[in-house]
Order: structure tokens, then C-alpha cells, then sequence
């Protein structure tokens, strides 16, 4: 699809936190306005700001299901809050979903394919998470990276597969050959 | 047996005793009759990304396992701290997770120790069930070309190090006075150094960047880096997202030359996802005019960067009292085939450019650790098949040594899970015999003492790292490294 990105700021963005909240203000901003509960921005005027997490308002209550599919095919499934992110979600239940960098959008450790019916309910990535996503290993259409997926109780049911990892795969996912 | 073999061996014998191994939902479960002391000792060599995934992943399936971590320097993370850009400080994050299995009580790391000279691979092998070789490339490929040691030639192993502190570079002092810079090969390592060649002071001294590169970058007259393939725009080897970075730097223009880019449009339809949205940018910023915001920056700008493609270097020039670089003489190419195996050759055309230093930046290169090891010198690697070293048992080897230098972290962290898997089947499978204990670490204390090498701990290092901490707050930095191997293991033993 083609979608048009303003250009990137050229000041980098030094800590992790930050790059959080611009992945979680992208979250908001792609998904149009519409809350949880059909309620718009303008019918809510108190909500949380989309930086401060969803900490204090009902929708973190909210618990759905997700199930992960490990890399020897395992399902595995778990109870999510809506806010959490699916890198952080399978930490917690001890999946090996590796975070390297840490959810700063810096690796491609944390890609995890989505299944089919719920793929396009996420938001689309933004650019920087694409860049990363050209250097997962077994790339293909539904691949995300889990730290950027964010739980929302219309994900509930969604499925995440660890890719399998085999040997022989360099950056751009080709042998190179001396020249 | 030596000594110390036997003293040893009646200490531990009477603690033993493996029931067997059980396999449940692909874990590895060993069960103790008694004592819990680990019965697998495995010896790793090196502390960067290989070594600690593969530590990490061998702690996390096998609970019997012991795994020390030797590294020749008296800190650890290898090119995590020593090659990843100052300004990517969130590659470093791993660095958390590898501080977590350090701490682990069936983990212990020892610095300061080289394997290969303080202690031999033969000695390693009686220590221990398995020793994985995870030390990676230390070495640069050589140009081969006449007036390749000039000063102001520098591999960009060496610039790289000597901006983030690798106590063999500290006195690297490159000359950046010169107006123009040549660096030769298009990879990320290439675009690293252009980037802090020409990134706004401002930004650097925000970074972990050593303040003495600091200074110089800041005093420097740099106005022109070229960056040079010796084949197209479908084969530069660097990935998208450190282009973006060099496309959006402040205060600096890009200038690709639209003619490199005809006829690649058609060439985009067949390939895979990241070459073509690599290429797609390469294009958009060599053929379209710059969108507002962009098309100020460039009139503005006072430094540029640019892609040379086509170029293959056959002499560095000198300059008239032939101490210095003064130029480099290219041989013109045409590429033969297409795609990620397009052949450059040449076409008996020549090009020279000037220059005030050259960085070559053509790859990192392996080296052999010790005659009784396998090594291809052809390849630059342990020859292995999927991280078992060829016709020795016992000896396994992670990362770049294994398949090359290439790749990001993510590439060594899959490679190291690959060679831990290999080892995990052969303590399950007897193919590595752990009946027989070994000693470990406690019979090369007693080596190391003899021959004057006093081991880092992690805690040691913890000590190095609070100090870089602190010296870095003072000046903004998330920490000022120390330079010096001495005043580390002063810091270390205090």
C-alpha cells in the first residue's frame, strides 16, 4: 500500500521511553479516533493523553486472549491487558520471544507472524518498523514485530507465531557470495 | 594427570551423582540424586553477542550446566561496545540481558584472560566438556593495493575502534583536517563512519562517542565524504534504515548521481522486499527533487556525502614527500550478471580522486586462536557444520567465527542458539561424554596466578562500569569510557 510518511525528524531519539511513546502516539494517531466503547475523542473530553499509558481509565481492565504459537509449534494461550504490548505479554509468560533492543525499534529479535483475521486490525506499521522488519530473517506478509503490537480488546483471539529459526539466513535473507 | 587434575578430582567425585537426563516438552531437565552442583562445565571464549547468547540460551535449557566466559579484555561485550555506533545506543540495550545471564550463579565471567597465549586451547580442553569458540573477528581485510599503509589510511575497524575506546586504538589520532574522505565499501560499518564523520557536535556529545574522537570530529575541516562500491546500487551491502539516517542528517547534503540509477527502475520488480525498498529510497533521493523541509537543509548544507559506484580501488597516491595520502586511483567497473552475484569487471578505464584520509571499510576478518584449532584461512572462518568444529569433538565455535562477519546481533543471536541446540544434543546423546567431571575453572586458577594473569570478575567490571557512569554525567554522557587496559585493572581490583 502506499502510504505517505511525513519525513522522519532528523534529530535521533535517544532513549527508549521515547521511542515508546511515539510508537503508542502512532498507535492513536493511525487508528483514527475512536475509543474503546464507540465513544469518539470529542464525546471524551477527560481521557488520558495518548502518551500516558492506559493506566487509569477502564479499558486497561480489560483482559483478552491471545494465543502464542512457539517455535516448535506449541499454543500457548494467555490472558492480556489491553495496552500491553505482545514482546512485554510473552516475557511474562516465559515464551522465548527475544526483545534485544528493548522495544526501541533498534532489532528484528521480536518478529512474530499475526494471524490472517486479525492482521489488518492492527494498525499499520510505520515506517521505522518496517526498516526493521526488512532484516527479520523468514519475513513474509503478516510479519510484525511484537513490540509493536499492541493489545486492543478488538484483538481478542489473536494468534502470534514465532517464525522457525533455521540456519543459513544473513540480513537480507541471501547468501552472499564473494565477488 | 597433573597435580592439581587429581586434588580436584577427589573433591568433586564424592559430590556427583547424574541419574540421567529427561526430556519433557523439548526441555532439556536433568534430576540430581544429590547436591545440585552442575556437572556440565562449559568453557566459552569471548564476551561479546555469540558468547552470551550461547551462554544464555545452554543456562536457560540445561539446568546442569556451568558456563565460564573467558575475554581478553578486562570488560566485556565485545562489539556491542566497541563496534555498534555511539549513536545507536539502543542496540545496547542488550546489554541488559546479557548483564542478567552474568549473573546468573551457574555463570561467571573471567576478563583479562586470553585464551591462546595465558592459557592454551589443550588446557581448555581438559578443564572442560565443551569450550565454544565465540571470538570473533579481530582482523580487517586488506586492500592489496600499493600505498595501502600510508598514514591517513585507516581500516574502518581501527576508526571504529578508536571512537568507541578500544584501548588498541586509543592512540589512533587520525589527521581529519583534509577536506575530502574517501571510504571504501557501501556496507553499515561504512555509513557509521560517515555519519559521525559529519554528524552536528551537538548530537555526538550526547553519546558515549570518547571525548578525544569528540574533540577531533569537532575540530575537523571535513566537508566531502565519498562513499565507493566497486559494483552498483543493487549491491550495496548496507541496509535501509542506516541510509535513512544519512539521508536525513542534519547540515549535510546526499548527491547521487542519476545516471548510476537508469535502467534499475525494471530491475526492481523481481526482488525481494529489503533490497527493493533500500533501492527505492536510493533512487527517490538520486532522481527526485527534494520535498520543502529537505530542499532547505540541502541548500544550506555545508558538508555533503555522496555514493561513487563502479569503483574499484588499484593505488593509493601519495603526497609529494610520499609520507601521506594524498589520493586514490580507482579502476573503472561495469558489472557481468545481475542481482546479489553481479560480478564487477573491469574496463580499462581509470578514475583519481583526492583525499586527506581514506577509510577502507571492505570487511572484518577472523584470525586463528591456536595451531590445534581447524581454521579456513580462505573463508576467515572455524570450518564447523552448524557450530560442531570439524573433526574435533568437544569443540564448537558462535558468531562471526563461525560463519563469517556479517549480520546484526539478531543474526549472531540465532547463530548462537543454533551452535547451543548442537551442544545440548550431543550432552544428550553421550556424543559429549559428561560422566567423566572436570574441573572447570578451579584447575586454571592455579595456571593463571603462576603466570601472572589476574582475572576481571563481572563484579570487577561493574566497578570499570560505574566509574564510565559517573564520569559521564558530569559531561552529559551517558558514560566517558576508560581508554586504558592498566587503570582498568587498577579499578577492578580496588
Amino acid at each position: 500500500s502506499n502510504r505517505r510518511r511525513p519525513a522522519l525528524t532528523a534529530e535521533p531519539i535517544p532513549s527508549s521511553l521515547d521511542r515508546a511513546a511515539v510508537s503508542c502516539n502512532a498507535l492513536f494517531r493511525t487508528a483514527g479516533t475512536r475509543l474503546v466503547g464507540g465513544k469518539t475523542r470529542r464525546d471524551a473530553p477527560n481521557t488520558a493523553t495518548p502518551h500516558k499509558r492506559a493506566i487509569r481509565t477502564p479499558q486497561s481492565q480489560i483482559i483478552i486472549n491471545v494465543v502464542f504459537v512457539d517455535r516448535s509449534g506449541q499454543r500457548i494461550p494467555v490472558k492480556a491487558k489491553v495496552g500491553d504490548n505482545a514482546l512485554h505479554l510473552a516475557h511474562k509468560h516465559g515464551i522465548d520471544l527475544e526483545g534485544a533492543c528493548e522495544a526501541s525499534l533498534a532489532c528484528s529479535t521480536c518478529h512474530v507472524y499475526v494471524s490472517d483475521a486479525f492482521y489488518d486490525k492492527l494498525p499499520e506499521p510505520d515506517e521505522r518498523e518496517e526498516d526493521m522488519l526488512d532484516m527479520a530473517p523468514l519475513l513474509q506478509e503478516n510479519s510484525r514485530l511484537g513490540c509493536q503490537v499492541i493489545l486492543t480488546p478488538e484483538l481478542d483471539g489473536i494468534e502470534l507465531t514465532l517464525p522457525k529459526i533455521t540456519r543459513n539466513f544473513y540480513v537480507d535473507g541471501h547468501k552472499p557470495a564473494s565477488h | 594427570m597433573s597435580a592439581y587434575c587429581s586434588r580436584w578430582t577427589l573433591r568433586f567425585l564424592n559430590r556427583l551423582c547424574v541419574s540421567g537426563l529427561a526430556k519433557t516438552n523439548n526441555k532439556h531437565v536433568q534430576h540430581f540424586s544429590s547436591q545440585t552442583s552442575p556437572s556440565v562445565q562449559v568453557c566459552i571464549v569471548g564476551s561479546g553477542p555469540a558468547g552470551f547468547y550461547t551462554a544464555q540460551h545452554l543456562l536457560k535449557s540445561h539446568k546442569g550446566i556451568h558456563v565460564d566466559i573467558f575475554e581478553k579484555l578486562p570488560v566485556p561485550f565485545g562489539l556491542v561496545r566497541f563496534g555498534v555506533a555511539p549513536d545507536h545506543p539502543e542496540v545496547k540495550n542488550v546489554i541488559n540481558t546479557f548483564t542478567q545471564t552474568a549473573h546468573l550463579e551457574r555463570c561467571e565471567f573471567f576478563g583479562n584472560v586470553t585464551i591462546g597465549s595465558d592459557i592454551t586451547m589443550e588446557e581448555l580442553k581438559m578443564a572442560y566438556h565443551a569450550v565454544i569458540l565465540c571470538y570473533g573477528a579481530e582482523g580487517s581485510r586488506s586492500l592489496g593495493v600499493p600505498g595501502e599503509k600510508l598514514s591517513g589510511v585507516y581500516s574502518a575497524k581501527d576508526f571504529v575502534g578508536w571512537y568507541n575506546g578500544l584501548p588498541a586504538n586509543k592512540d589512533l589520532n587520525p589527521d581529519l583536517s583534509s577536506d575530502a574522505v574517501v571510504i571504501l565499501g557501501q556496507g553499515n560499518v561504512a555509513l557509521d563512519v560517515a555519519r559521525i564523520l559529519l554528524s552536528p557536535v551537538e548530537l555526538l556529545k550526547k553519546t558515549d562517542i570518547t571525548q578525544a574522537s569528540l574533540d577531533s570530529v569537532a575540530a575537523s575541516k571535513i566537508k566531502r565524504v565519498v562513499i565507493v562500491g566497486r559494483r552498483g546500487p543493487l549491491q550495496v551491502a548496507c541496509t535501509i534504515k542506516e541510509l535513512r539516517e544519512m539521508v536525513n542528517l542534519p547540515g549535510t547534503k546526499p548527491v547521487l548521481d542519476r545516471r548510476d540509477f537508469e535502467g534499475i527502475k525494471d530491475a526492481l520488480k523481481d526482488i525481494a522486499r529489503p533490497r527493493k525498498r533500500l533501492t527505492e529510497l536510493l533512487m527517490k533521493v538520486a532522481m527526485e527533487e527534494p520535498s520543502g523541509r529537505d530542499a532547505e537543509r540541502w541548500a544550506a548544507a555545508s558538508q555533503e556525502w555522496s555514493l561513487r559506484f563502479l569503483r574499484s580501488p588499484i593505488k593509493i597516491l601519495p603526497t609529494a614527500d610520499g609520507k601521506k595520502v594524498a589520493g586514490i586511483r580507482f579502476a573503472v567497473t561495469t558489472l557481468e550478471g545481475s542481482g546479489e552475484n553481479a560480478k564487477a569487471v573491469l574496463t580499462g578505464q581509470e578514475e583519481e580522486v583526492s583525499c586527506g584520509l581514506i577509510v577502507s571499510s571492505i570487511g572484518y576478518k577472523s584470525l586463528p586462536i591456536d595451531d590445534g584449532v581447524p581454521f579456513d584461512e580462505t573463508q576467515g572462518v572455524i570450518p564447523n557444520d552448524m557450530g560442531r568444529v570439524c573433526q574435533t569433538p568437544g569443540l564448537y565455535c558462535s558468531g562471526w567465527v563461525k560463519r563469517g562477519p556479517t549480520g546484526v546481533i539478531a543474526t549472531t543471536m540465532n547463530d548462537s542458539f543454533e551452535t547451543a541446540r548442537c551442544v545440548l544434543e550431543d550432552i544428550d546423546s553421550r556424543v559429549l561424554d559428561c560422566s567423566m567431571a572436570k574441573p572447570g575453572h578451579h584447575a586454571l586458577r592455579g595456571l593463571l596466578e603462576k603466570r601472572g594473569v589476574t582475572p576481571v570478575s563481572f563484579s570487577g567490571w561493574e566497578k570499570i562500569d560505574a566509574l564510565e557512569v559517573t564520569r559521564g554525567d558530569e559531561i552529559g554522557k551517558p558514560r566517558e569510557k576508560l581508554l586504558d587496559v592498566q587503570e582498568m585493572l587498577q579499578l577492578a581490583r580496588a
